[in-house]
């Protein structure tokens, strides 16, 4: 209940990460294929979590993700390289437009009772890489040259600053409201929630931190192709959730950082990734079918520890 | 005010493809009745309730409460007007705990914004306070408090339909509605139960109307009943008038055979 109590040791932790891996990378004791694979982890968990808001917190089906991904890469890299604006305003940008986008699919469709939202974000995921795929201002099927300017420190602050607020969003009468939405919508009605407008919040917020992973994501690259965002990437998304636990953030965020090294080892091989992925999948799904986590959290498992056989006691 | 009736329904009903569900419904509730609605299974109580609410947008007629036109608002503003409800297949929101499945229907009373909550400003905290203290409150009303972290899946029946109560009274209605309450509930648990709406209707100055299959339950609290049956109000007026009223006695009477057929 307490959750605000976990900001600021929260806040220290992700400090000293930071600070850490930035002195490794500098003084050059981390080489370059390590720090690459953090700043693709920060991406993905970033992507993983903004996705967990949507599915995981409100229930709302979305196997889109990658869409809003696109959006963000495309919007940014347009604003980077054609406007020569600096790098943290293409982030923001991208953000925005991504989330304007998911305010164009999300307020039709979220308006409705029924998985409508799994239609339309799938189907908006398709249209976007078509519509990237056939401006030649972009580049086309060639894709578009971006400039290297995603380092740690960026992909850091953006996944801190993604974690702080849908954990802190998560935390309050609003996020409640969306989990009640999950839970029993027609309940959710009846007590005074306004449902659509918290689908909507939702899925606006999820799809704004999948444009700033996308800005991310164009940077880290050199070059983006529409064939980058297509249905196989918002699956990879959708599974960093489902494996994780629906509900669970720290189950997203674990099954982001697990998955991005195991795909990062095997990019040599993608059929072998492709055999081990369904692998995985399949053995979490006979062995924890509701994902790693469930529903718990990771300070569950620390509450569990220190209370001796769970629960009965809880803090003031 | 005391003479201006808190909900007027104005011969009102729906119709389902070819089905009357509910039609020409007329009923007043005046401010602090303790109100019940009865008839067979089947008879459009159920649907009744879900046109008071929003679910249902009537087909014909009027649902005026405090003198404003309510039919056509969805849900969430109705309650917001003051008109809460309870499920006769209980609905609570399951995978939360106790506590917080009062405090989703605080969450309206509660005013901090989402960016206050997002920066974790003081009126986040204040809000959030509020909320956690006054739904510990209505959880004390109903003993449920020692519950408060339990999953509201996790609770025995009866205290899940007791929670469902406690969840609509943080709504902070004017209008109670309340679907077979005592559904499932031993005779003990019953009892008890009906104090308690008595008490809370004082405590919160509520008007009461109740759906409850047990006639003599029905009798022994309501001051005045309304009698449905297949979508029509049968008959209205006091226990006494109810329990002597010829339609309703056949209509229970066609009813028990029933029972003791099936
Ligand atoms: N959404 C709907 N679509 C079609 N028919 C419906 C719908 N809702 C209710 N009905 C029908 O309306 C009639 C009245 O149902 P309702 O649930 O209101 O009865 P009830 O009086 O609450 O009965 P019970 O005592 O069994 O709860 C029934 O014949 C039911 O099948
Ligand atoms: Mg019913």
């Amino acid at each position: 209940m307490k959750k605000s109590k976990q900001f600021w040791p929260f806040i220290l932790l992700a400090v000293l990460v930071y600070v850490v891996i930035q002195v490794l990378i500098s003084t050059e004791m981390m080489n370059q294929f390590y720090s690459n694979t953090l700043i693709l982890i920060a991406i993905n968990i970033i992507l993983a979590v903004s996705l967990h808001l949507v599915i995981g917190i409100t229930g709302q089906f979305s196997i889109g993700h990658a869409g809003f991904l696109a959006v963000g890469a495309y919007v940014s890299a347009i604003i980077t390289m054609k406007l020569q604006l600096p790098f943290a305003v293409a982030i923001i940008v991208g953000g925005v437009v991504a989330a304007l986008a998911g305010l164009i699919v999300g307020i039709p469709s979220l308006r409705l009772k029924g998985d409508y939202l799994a239609i339309a974000t799938l189907g908006f995921a398709e249209i976007i890489r078509i519509v990237f795929l056939n401006i030649d201002a972009v580049g086309g099927a060639a894709g578009m040259q971006v400039s290297h300017l995603t380092t740690w420190t960026y992909a850091f602050v953006c996944l801190v600053i993604t974690l702080v607020v849908i954990v802190n969003f998560t935390n309050s009468r609003h996020g409640l409201a969306a989990i009640s939405v999950r839970e029993n919508e027609i309940a959710s009605d009846a007590m005074g929630i306004n449902t659509t407008y918290y689908k909507v919040i939702a899925f606006a917020i999820g799809s704004f931190f999948a444009g700033v992973a996308g800005a991310l994501f164009s940077h880290n690259f050199y070059i983006i192709q529409p064939s980058q965002f297509g249905f196989l990437k918002s699956f990879d998304i959708l599974i960093f959730v489902v494996l994780g636990g629906l509900g669970s953030l720290s189950g997203a965020v674990l099954s982001a950082i697990l998955l991005t090294i195991v795909s990062t080892y095997l990019q040599g091989y993608p059929e072998t990734r492709m055999i081990i992925y369904s692998l995985v999948l399949i053995i979490v799904m006979l062995y924890r079918p509701k994902g790693l986590m469930g529903t718990m959290e990771i300070t569950d498992y620390f509450k569990l520890w220190r209370t001796p056989k769970g629960g009965g006691q809880h803090e003031k | 005010m005391k003479n201006k009736p808190l909900l007027e329904v104005k011969n009102t009903g729906i119709q389902f493809g070819g089905l009357k569900a509910v039609q020409n419904l007329n009923m007043v509730l005046n401010q602090g009745e303790l109100v019940g609605l009865i008839g067979p299974n089947g008879a459009g109580k159920t649907t009744s309730f879900n046109l008071l609410t929003g679910v249902y947008v009537p087909t014909e007629g009027d649902i005026l409460f405090n003198g404003e036109r309510i039919n056509g608002l969805p849900p969430f503003k109705v309650t917001r007007k003051g008109v809460s409800r309870t499920f006769q297949n209980i609905r609570l929101f399951n995978e939360l705990s106790v506590l917080d499945n009062v405090k989703v229907a605080y969450h309206s009373i509660a005013k901090h914004s989402i960016i206050s909550s997002i920066l974790r400003l003081p009126s986040h905290f204040s809000g959030e306070k509020e909320m956690e203290e006054k739904s510990i409150e209505f959880l004390k009303i109903f003993s449920l408090d020692k519950y408060k972290d339990e999953l509201a899946k996790n609770l025995p029946y009866g205290q899940q339909r007791r929670l469902e109560i406690a969840r609509a009274l943080a709504a902070n209605p004017k209008l109670l509605l309340l679907d077979e309450p005592a559904a499932g509930m031993n005779p003990q648990e019953t009892k008890d139960l009906m104090d308690l709406i008595a008490f809370i209707r004082n405590k919160f100055d509520l008007t009461i109307l109740l759906i409850e299959h047990d006639m003599n339950l029905v009798m022994g609290v309501c001051e005045r009943i309304y009698v449905l049956d297949h979508g029509q109000l049968l008959a209205e007026g006091s226990p006494e008038v109810i329990r002597n009223h010829p339609k309703v006695i056949e209509a229970y009477l066609g009813e028990e055979v029933h029972d003791v057929n099936a």
